[in-house]
């Protein structure tokens, strides 16, 4: 697809301060915005594309998404290339466009190293410059008791209990049993994860994810590189991506980006949830995977629970088999980061080449989605539709 | 140094010190006084947490910075075990003004924390910086 002529440079700014002692960086962010909103005549909730660089505070494009206010995003982009990264923003503005992945794209560059010298790392200062930091820092937050949070809430609005999450952490125990490489390769029942430590109520030790190192990579190329591959071929036909934020005080911990990334994603792919045979779904902890279930549409909103119980998520057991490597709950989680094994798995899935005893019959059609971030502040969520051609 | 033999106490969790920037400063300055801010909207009259320099919903500058009441109630929590200085509560609490804020209850008994329970606000020290606002169980 060529993007020519499929975009068009319709509002730009410059900032007319040359210091700024009285600003903050993520205000002249704001101000930038402001003013090539005004230039185009546009208002802050047409904005559906965000696309900014390492001297954007905070964690890569989620932290100024939710400072600025931008509700309407589904398409976002923080690629890192120094000073040349806005020159390159605007080609990656306009291929998103020309695939009608958003029509209004916001790009914004600001800092200020002459009034802060010295501070700004190449992250702007990273996430103690971050506008939240003062707001979120002192509280002793971590993944762990974030996404806590979440469960704490879910339990109270719809009854979810430990037994049901445990049964997410059963159904991977079960398919990592196969994996040799596995970091955890031992079969647990409900009762072992409920009597596992408790790490932050009412998560458990066997509710959180493994620590390991590890890594992964993957190849995507053109029909026609792919027509002289000798591999079977995995069609990408539908992505979605979305942040989540805490919405000036409107925060609510019940659901997570899916909500919006999944609806896409199927819509593109023109599928149903209830078309997939397999689901890679991003397992940091077994709250993160329920809550997935259901803004994807696998399951009606708190039901999820009732959902991943009784082994519904085993292979050759359940509806719907999920992560069957072991995923981040029992195989691995490298670097902390567990997207890319999420598509891996899919993959093999799709070629007919995951273990024997794992592998989906007839699988055609599957979902890669993970949640990066946190689940209880702000994350990226993001999803991927494969079929196998 | 402890006597041998025995477990020295955990150290008390450090509070990080707020970064302060020159657009929240006046939030700080206020701690100091024991007033918790938030940002009210003059355009569109929504308020919102943290507060800043604009309205993050209608975008208006028009904002502002109004003396929460320090009654609230609790969203959600997670009391944390896995912590070197001691367990601690993470939380999530509604303000009596609307905006829900994280934070962490303190000076209570664990057993007691239950969603929509009434908290209020009370201020401890950080390391080397400014006050922060904590909440307990009413």
């Amino acid at each position: 697809m060529s993007i020519k002529g499929k975009a068009y440079l319709m509002g730009a700014f410059e900032h007319p301060t040359r210091e700024a002692p009285d600003k903050s960086t993520p205000q002249l962010h704001s101000e930038c915005m402001r003013g090539a909103l005004a230039d185009a005549g546009l208002s802050k909730d047409d904005i559906d594309g965000y696309f900014c660089a390492g001297d954007a505070p905070g964690f890569g494009a989620m932290s100024m998404a939710d400072y600025l206010g931008l509700r309407n995003l589904r398409h976002m982009d923080s690629t890192e290339t120094g000073g040349s990264s806005y020159i390159l923003h605007v080609g990656h503005a306009a291929e998103a466009i020309a695939a009608g992945k958003c029509s209004v794209a916001l790009v914004t560059l600001a800092g200020k190293p002459r009034t802060d010298k010295g501070g700004g790392g190449p992250r702007g200062g990273g996430f103690a410059a971050a506008p939240e930091a003062a707001f979120e820092m002192p509280y002793g937050g971590t993944t762990h008791n974030q996404y806590a949070m979440c469960a704490t809430r879910h339990m109270h609005e719809y009854g979810t209990t430990s037994e049901q999450l445990a049964w997410i952490k059963v159904a991977a125990s079960h398919h990592a049993q196969y994996n040799e490489h596995a970091f955890l390769r031992d079969v647990v029942s409900v009762e072992d994860v409920i009597n596992s430590p408790m790490i932050a109520t009412p998560l458990h030790r066997l509710d959180c994810c493994v620590v390991t190192d590890g890594g992964g990579a993957l190849i995507v190329t053109s029909p026609e590189v792919a027509k002289r591959l000798n591999r079977p071929k995995v069609k990408i036909i539908g992505a979605g991506e979305a942040p989540k934020g805490t919405y000036g005080g409107k925060v609510d911990l019940t659901y997570s980006g899916a909500a919006w990334s999944g609806p896409k994603a199927f819509a593109e792919a023109g599928v149903k949830p209830s078309d997939i045979k397999y689901a890679s779904i991003y397992d940091s902890f077994t709250i993160t995977v329920l809550m997935q279930i259901e803004d994807l549409g696998f399951c009606e909103k708190g039901q999820g629970g009732k959902f991943v119980s009784d082994g519904n998520l085993i292979s050759g057991v359940g509806k719907l088999p999920f992560n069957t490597d072991g995923g981040g709950l029992c195989n691995n989680h490298p670097t902390n980061r567990g997207g890319i094994t999420k598509v891996i798995e899919a993959v093999r899935q799709l070629r007919g080449e995951a273990h024997p005893k794992v592998q989906v019959r007839n699988c055609d059609l599957a979902i890669a989605h993970g949640t990066g971030g946190s689940l209880g502040t702000r994350h990226g969520s993001a999803t991927v539709i494969m079929e196998r051609e | 140094m402890s006597e041998q033999g025995t477990k020295p106490a955990p150290a008390a969790r450090k509070i990080f010190p707020p970064a302060i920037n020159v657009e929240t400063e006046r939030f700080w300055k206020a701690a100091e006084a024991g007033k918790l801010l938030y940002g009210y909207c003059l355009a569109c009259k929504e308020p919102h947490y943290y507060p800043r320099s604009f309205c993050p919903f209608c975008f208006s500058e028009s904002v502002e910075w109004r003396e929460a009441s320090g009654n609230a109630t609790v969203y959600s929590y997670s009391i944390m075990y896995r912590s070197p200085t001691g367990p601690y509560t993470i939380a999530y609490v509604t303000l009596a003004e609307g905006p829900r804020i994280m934070t962490n209850l303190v000076d209570c008994d664990f057993k007691k924390i239950a969603i929509d329970a009434k908290a209020k606000l009370v201020w401890k020290p950080s390391e080397g910086g400014a006050p922060v606002p904590f909440f307990t169980l009413a």
